[in-house]
């Protein structure tokens, strides 16, 4: 063993290994089925699932600094590991349908899910630019390759390269900001760095440092103006990989937000939050303006969510353990609504029609009445109507900004959710009102049907009933300020 | 021996090429290369400080660069040239079937 | 208890959404029918509780769930049953219930699944208005809000094979975003300034203070709640979209568009009649757009062809009524007026339903005409109910419209009264018009008339059976506030009073006029005076109308034709007719269909929406041309975002 590291260490990232070497598994058991036996595979990665959602268990108390203070292993980490590890298993179940229709091979397909799955985790637990620099990337790589994953398919290849040299230019400006925050505190532990940097706030040097990795960090957030690959990328991706994209990518650069800003550089807090103001005002105005006129539903639900990151950024710039609360039950409650509304999408795929356009929803209701019931709930969801649990997130966002003294921020999130009813609700209308179209009858499988009546249930569930959701966020987010307290005490 | 700020005006220099690179350059393996550019920027900030400072956190993570944009770089050019395939042209202004 | 009254037709909708297209048609209406009316009951029995009760601040309160707690902060989904609220639910399940049983003949031609799916959606409209009005904080009251507004387009859009139901819809898009926006930051602020969300803690913390003499915090709370209810009620400038949502059919345009939905805004103002009562400025506000609506709204229906566009802006207009009752503090009557209004529009509107279902589909004045021989329980009926709307002595519309217009005259408000007045005499007009055109007369003879079905079915059973029970009521209805001064003791209002209790209080306390009660005992031969006027004026209004549209019907036409040439119209043998016409008719008319009708109306408001939606549209195009799909700007975008807020840090 090297030194300062134990065998407690490894027990304390018991999940992520566990994770590691699920992946593994799916990887040979790939190699050892015979082809077309994609179902087996995806019914695989969902018991590697299982299994690490239950090796979480243990930890439910836990916090404790891994390995010199690496990865910290707290109830914000094992919050956001339960997003994205919920988010990876409505993947898998919307992906059987999917691949087999586009005739894809499942190939290394689950495998990556399951590393990108593997990158988040260690990206929420990460205390250290290494930790969430090496986790960031094998969520990035994998994402690369998972958005180019139909090569038959032109719109994919462009989605992956455009991903590709976008994810690895703002990488570059975030390493760049990166080494120059290495440089100015001599440490790359984020907690030790809260304390060295401490009374230094004015360095222009460090404020340098601190707008670039903002650029980058805002890149994965697709925060406008860092957002211009996430329309083209999520309309060209295959689509239960642009729902992962949007859910559980941009959770986890939330956490890695979250991370950097909240325990490492606190005391720059007066700085960044102008920053993170600006840019939430921004970034919910375009995203909604701009989805407005798209008749793309793919592409819409692109902008859609550049829209609710600006929401989530709210709750960074309340910086309250009310608003990373708030961020919480918001990034849980968007990964439901948004993954539900995906799966939607995949159920109008057919062997001939993409059945993504605004048209091909015509009359849904008459063809599908639970899909088009499923869709509703997401559609008013995401457009914060109760009793849905999107309403509730939206409420918990606006509170906190309202607690933390910004009213007008709250207000234009108003005004940008009164926008947005606008093109959720002509959805809707599409659905229930015009007449249908011909064809296009939508393909159900009992992978789908599970994974919608899940996002379903919990979307109106967690709009009822979000006493329990709301108790455990606040927890979790009590620990992400508390630790960086306990360190400073240290 | 070169001191710590004439390294990080160096790397600011290349980062600088690097991202200019990114612009003004239309083939997307030159694209690809100027990215790498800046990342050898940023290597070089992190080991111009790490040995200022002392300290071996700086070339660790620099060896974890170095891993990971070579791993970028053989997804990069795999899917290159996986587009290459479908529209035969390197010209990142020739493929803009999603947009608007 | 309370909450068996919107899940009963929730129960209904789950009924027909799942299983309307495997049971018979005949089975959904039923279903859809029979929940309407088990809530009926429930919500009779539940007054009857409260009614039990003793009197100061009785109320039925329900805790269904704890909704939202943290710290020192909770919501519950509480569902609260007091006097404001009680009058709400009759009237949302009793009318409700009406249309339903109208709906099971109306909608018959209807294919067996569109007919349930037409059930379905009407039920769970019934179900969100209920909680609109049952719920206890303004987080139910939000849910129902939406929900009632997600329903009305769906409802409006039920025929979609008319091109027009979709434009409709996108107007009610437009400004129901604008309404909701001012409902949200409304709550936003009240939340703001009270940190709470209970209406009733919010009376209790607004009570405290004292009334703002100046735009402030109380004044923008309340500003911008009405601006939602001024969406959702149809006044100016948001009234726009109503005359469009007449796309769909006649029973939803009874229940959403005359009874129950578009009376939200009126019972929100109501809701929150302390805070309003502490904001003098809005209250002006508010009075002065409700009778600038009622009138702009009468004066346009004059010359409206479309019986349904009618009734429409007669329903803006009277909702205009209401908003004047709000506006000077007479809540009850305000409410009272909803009440009665509920049954003699619901009439009007099923009324004219029997006779477009009759005519299949014809909506247009001029290509009727005669109708009451042949469809004698429609034209019975609907005559009560334009004599109701009018102001006809003895009927529910008199003693309501007479409340608000005595309560504002009490008040202080004479130019408003007088206005109030004016647009009483318009409404006379025009509903009167409207009866004999359609009813009276000989059919019309425009040119490519539909050849009607030469006999033509009266009201079928179910549709008689509304009808009669409607038209009952709306002769009945008006003697539950049988005013002191006719050897009443207005009991309707005094059984409200417990609702705006705390506003009475305070508004005596801060001195206003208007108060119930002085007004009552002071000025009973003045109110029985203000009767008098009334009566003379829906007389007069009759007499005109029945001149100009039946006795001699075209005159009329005549005079606008003839504007011009005034000696000819002078020389005509109806001389003083003739007078009359161009007095008051004609400017009226020429006002009302060139001026307001084409010129505000048309061009300015809907232009005015119009452009707001253009902006947001032509803005959110300009964005998406910049995302032009190259990674080259999506990279320059990027760096120029880097640029910027290195910039702005550097030199700020």
């Amino acid at each position: 063993m090297p030194p300062g590291i134990t065998f407690g260490d490894f027990y304390n990232i018991l999940p992520e290994l566990v994770l590691t070497a699920g992946s593994l598994v799916v990887l040979i058991a790939d190699v050892l089925l015979p082809r077309r036996s994609g179902g087996w595979l995806a019914w695989i990665t969902l018991i590697v699932i299982g299994a690490t959602l239950a090796s979480l268990v243990p930890f439910r108390e836990t916090r404790v600094e891994v390995a010199n203070g690496l990865i910290a292993v707290d109830q914000f980490a094992l919050f956001f590991k339960v997003v994205f590890l919920g988010a990876a298993a409505l993947t898998v179940l919307m992906s059987v349908r999917y691949l087999e229709i586009e005739g894809a091979s499942p190939g290394e397909y689950y495998f990556l899910i399951l590393c990108a799955t593997l990158g988040m985790m260690i990206m929420a637990g990460g205390i250290d630019l290494i930790t969430i620099f090496i986790g960031l990337e094998t969520m990035a790589v994998s994402f690369y390759i998972l958005a180019g994953f139909i090569k038959p398919n032109q719109r994919s290849n462009e989605a992956a390269v455009k991903y590709f040299l976008l994810g690895a230019f703002s990488l570059g400006i975030l390493l760049y900001g990166m080494s120059l925050m290495y440089g100015l505190s001599g440490t790359t532990n984020l907690r030790v760095m809260a304390m060295t940097f401490a009374g230094q706030e004015s360095d222009p040097r460090l404020i340098l440092a601190v707008m670039l990795v903002a650029a980058g960090v805002g890149f994965k957030i697709a925060a406008v103006p860092f957002h211009m690959w996430a329309p083209d990328v999520y309309e060209g991706a295959p689509t239960p990989i642009t729902a992962f994209l949007s859910v559980g990518s941009t959770a986890a650069s939330f956490a890695m937000l979250l991370r950097i800003f909240l325990e490492g550089l606190p005391s720059m807090k007066p700085e960044w939050r102008v920053l993170f103001e600006g840019l939430a005002i921004v970034t919910m105005t375009v995203g909604n303006l701009a989805a407005l006129t798209q008749s793309n539903l793919k592409r819409m639900l692109a902008y859609s969510s550049i829209a609710h990151a600006g929401y989530v950024l709210i709750g960074v710039v309340a910086g309250t353990p009310r608003g990373v609360a708030a961020m919480l039950i918001y990034v849980l409650v968007y990964a439901f609504m948004q993954l539900g509304a995906f799966i939607v999408i995949v159920l109008m795929r057919r062997q001939d029609i993409v059945g993504d356009e605004l048209k091909d929803f015509s009359g849904l209701h008459v063809r599908h009445p639970f899909a088009a019931f499923a869709m509703l709930m997401f559609m008013l969801s995401l457009g914060g109507i109760p009793p849905t649990a999107g309403f509730m997130g939206k409420f918990w966002l606006f509170g906190a900004a309202i607690d933390a003294g910004y009213v007008w921020l709250a207000v234009i999130g108003v005004l940008n959710s009164a926008i947005s009813l606008y093109y959720y609700i002509r959805i809707v209308v599409f659905m229930y009102v015009k007449k249908e179209t011909a064809g296009s009858e939508p393909t159900m499988s009992p992978a789908l049907g599970i994974a919608l009546a899940v996002a379903v249930i919990a979307t109106i569930a967690l709009g009822v009933y979000p006493r329990l959701l709301f108790e455990l966020a606040e927890a979790s987010a009590r620990t992400l300020g508390a630790a960086a307290i306990t360190t400073a005490i240290r | 021996m070169p001191t710590l700020n004439q390294y990080l005006v160096l790397s600011a220099t290349l980062f600088a090429i690097g991202t200019a690179g990114v612009f003004i350059r239309r083939n997307l393996i030159t694209i690809l290369l100027s990215i790498e550019i800046m990342l050898n920027a940023v290597n070089l900030t992190f080991v111009a400080f790490g040995r200022a400072l002392g300290a071996v956190d700086g070339q660790i993570l620099v060896f974890f660069v170095i891993t990971v944009a070579a791993a970028e770089a053989a997804v990069g050019l795999a899917i290159v040239i996986g587009l290459f395939r479908h529209s035969e042209s390197l010209n990142p202004d020739s493929f803009a079937s999603l947009k608007w | 208890m309370l909450r068996l009254i919107p899940v009963l037709p929730f129960l209904g909708f789950l009924v027909n959404a799942s299983f309307g297209r495997r049971i018979s048609r005949r089975a959904a209406g039923a279903v859809a029918s029979a929940v309407m009316l088990a809530s009926l009951v429930v919500a009779l029995v539940a007054a009857g509780n409260l009614v039990g009760l003793p009197n100061p601040g009785r109320a039925l309160v329900e805790p269904a769930f704890s909704w939202i707690s943290s710290g020192d902060f909770s919501v519950n989904a509480t569902l609260r049953l007091d006097p404001l609220s009680a009058v709400m639910i009759l009237v949302v399940t009793g009318i409700g219930s009406l249309i339903h049983i109208y709906s099971t003949a109306y909608m018959d031609k209807e294919t067996d699944s569109e007919y349930a799916r037409y059930f379905s959606y009407l039920n769970l409209f019934a179900a969100f208005m209920l909680v609109l009005v049952l719920g206890s904080n303004f987080l139910v009251m939000f849910v129902g809000w939406e929900g009632v507004g997600l329903c009305s387009y769906l409802l409006v859009g039920f025929w979609y094979q008319k091109e027009s139901a979709s434009d409709a819809g996108k107007k009610a898009f437009i400004v129901n975003r604008i309404g909701d926006f001012g409902f949200l930051l409304g709550v936003l602020l009240a939340y703001v300034r009270f940190s709470t969300l209970d209406f009733q803690d919010l009376a209790r913390s607004a009570s405290a203070l004292s009334p703002e003499t100046s735009f402030g915090t109380l004044s923008l709370i309340t500003l911008l709640l009405f601006v939602g209810a001024a969406g959702k009620s149809a006044q100016i400038p948001l009234h726009v979209w109503l005359p469009d949502a007449m796309e769909g059919p006649t029973p939803v345009s009874a229940l959403i568009h005359a009874a129950t939905m578009v009376t939200a805004g009126v019972y929100l103002i109501g809701r929150n009649a302390v805070l309003f009562s502490h904001a003098p400025i809005t209250l002006t506000i508010v009075a002065a757009i409700g009778v600038a609506t009622a009138l702009l709204a009468a004066t346009i229906g004059l010359v409206q062809n479309d019986i349904k566009r009618v009734l429409a802006y007669s329903t803006v207009s009277q909702l205009g009524y209401m908003f004047l009752a709000m506006g000077v503090g007479a809540y009850a009557a305000g409410i009272f007026h909803l009440y009665t209004h509920a049954f003699f529009k619901a009439l009007l509107f099923l009324g004219s339903g029997a006779v477009i279902h009759a005519l299949g589909g014809e909506q247009d004045l001029r290509r009727m005409g005669g109708l009451r021989r042949e469809l004698p329980i429609a034209y019975s009926t609907f005559l009560v109910g334009a004599m109701a709307i009018a102001g006809v002595p003895g009927l529910a519309g008199f003693f309501s419209k007479d409340e608000v217009l005595f309560q504002t005259y009490a008040g202080g408000h004479t130019l408003l009264w007088i206005v109030g007045l004016v647009t009483s005499l318009l409404t006379a007009i025009y509903m009167f018009r409207l009866v004999f055109l359609a009813f009276h007369g000989a059919r019309g003879e425009e040119p490519g008339a539909a050849h009607h079905p030469s006999h033509l079915h009266d009201a079928p059973p179910a549709m008689a059976l509304a009808l009669i029970v409607l038209a009952l009521g709306s002769i009945v209805a008006g003697y539950a506030g049988l005013p002191r001064a006719l050897g009443g003791s207005n009991r309707f209002e005094r059984f409200l009073e417990p609702s705006f209790i705390v506003s009475q209080e305070t508004r005596r306390a801060a001195g206003l006029q208007g108060d119930l009660e002085e007004a009552e005992t002071a000025t009973a031969s003045l109110e029985v005076g203000l009767m008098a006027v009334s009566t003379l004026v829906a007389a007069g209004g009759i007499g005109l109308a029945f001149f100009f549209f039946l006795r001699n019907p075209r005159a009329a036409d005549d005079m606008v034709n003839r504007f011009a040439g005034l000696h000819r119209v002078l020389a005509n043998k109806y001389y003083v007719d003739e007078i009359y016409d161009v007095t008051v008719v004609q400017p009226i008319r020429i006002v009302s269909e060139d001026g307001l009708w084409r010129g505000i109306d048309v061009r300015a408001i809907d232009g005015t929406v119009n452009m707001v939606g253009e902006t947001v549209v032509g803005s959110s195009e300009i964005l998406r041309r910049l995302q032009a799909g190259s990674v080259r700007v999506s990279a320059a975008s990027l760096f120029l975002g880097v640029v910027l807020i290195l910039g702005y840090y550097l030199w700020r």
